[in-house]
């Protein structure tokens, strides 16, 4: 349970935003989270909903992508979604996979009242 | 009266890119001092600092070590430590989870700048401390028998993230519900690129094995930075 940290981290780079842009308000917060990123989703809302209070983006909302465990094999190029974290190419059977995909903290977008 | 002007940027940032660029610094400024930086990672109890023992036992006639403590209250894990001989630092997080770069940059300046092998023991957690870099060259996860062997799928990323698995307590194995092959298959799923070490730091059977390891591993950077 490190969203709150997460969180933390995420509002650095809001408030900066927003700064830049003389901006208002935070409307919105869109966010791309990759299954193997480490967060959960529902964590970050609530964190989010905790964090934002008397700061820019206190009426804003938070939008939560989610993003499956991509990976391509060396070998064959095959690409697979992998939902039982077992890393052998489908394909051509190679362990030599890499993660393409899923790994991901991102902050995508913002939406700001200028 | 102000017209409200709505408008929509693309950021695109990693939002855990401050702690990564600090890492990325740390782990730099270490590699031209020619230190090997491990980064242990557990959940509480597995045998951290006990292993950290039996490694300090072995290595300190050869070589110079150092040890992060990272835990959420006390210096009970630095002054273990630092009664093998070994200078050690605790990081006390104060209720955090895991140790971010930032914390491990602060207590920077006081690490010798000659040594061979940097040690950080995580706090005792198997999922917050596999999403932040502190720096290190090498990350291990432990898994001591007692934990059980079906661990490594149900917390992936501390598995897939690192370079090495160490099962730990290898001597209470008759004794408890742990088969290291089963545990060993189910963490070469997630990563087969993964080292496996079973040791017991009691007995010391295969602490030798994992030292050497390092030492390998100390080598490999020492010829790539030269």
């Amino acid at each position: 349970m490190h969203e709150l940290s997460i969180i933390a981290s995420l509002f650095d780079i809001l408030l900066e935003k927003a700064k830049e842009q003389n901006a208002k308000k935070i409307v919105r917060v869109v966010l791309k989270v990759g299954r193997l990123s480490g967060a959960i989703p529902d964590f970050l809302e609530s964190s989010f909903d905790i964090y934002k209070k008397d700061t820019l983006a206190e009426e804003a909302t938070l939008e939560v992508t989610a993003v499956p465990l991509k990976v391509r094999c060396a070998p064959c190029g095959t690409e697979t979604i992998k939902d039982d974290y077992i890393f052998v190419c489908p394909a051509c059977g190679s362990t030599d996979l890499k993660i393409v995909e899923g790994t991901e903290l991102l902050l995508e977008k913002i939406e700001l009242e200028v | 009266m102000n017209k409200v002007v709505k408008k929509e940027i693309t950021v695109l940032e990693d939002i855990l890119g401050s702690n990564k660029k600090i890492a990325s610094e740390i782990r730099k400024k270490l590699e031209e001092r020619g230190i090997l930086t491990i980064n242990l990672m557990s959940s509480p109890g597995a045998g951290k600092t006990t292993l950290l023992e039996a490694i300090a036992e072995r290595l300190k006639p050869h070589s110079r070590m150092a040890v992060v403590e990272g835990d959420i209250e006390t210096e009970r894990d630095a002054e273990r430590i630092r009664a093998k001989g070994i200078p050690a630092w605790q990081i006390t997080t104060g209720g955090a989870c895991h140790l971010e770069a930032k914390m491990l940059a602060k207590i920077f300046p006081q690490i010798p700048e000659t040594l061979d092998f940097l040690f950080i023991e995580n706090v005792g957690n198997l999922v917050c401390p596999a999403s932040y870099d502190l720096g290190e060259n090498l990350r291990c996860v432990l898994l001591s028998s007692p934990e059980g062997d079906d661990k490594p799928k149900k917390y992936p990323k501390a598995f897939i993230s690192s370079h090495c698995l160490i099962i730990t307590k290898a001597d209470l194995v008759p004794l408890v519900p742990f088969d290291p092959e089963k545990a060993k298959k189910e963490a070469l799923e997630l990563n087969p690129k993964l080292k496996v070490f079973v040791v017991s730091a009691l007995t010391g059977a295969g602490v030798d094995d994992l030292v050497e390891y390092f030492r390998s591993e100390l080598l490999k950077l020492k010829k790539a930075d030269a």
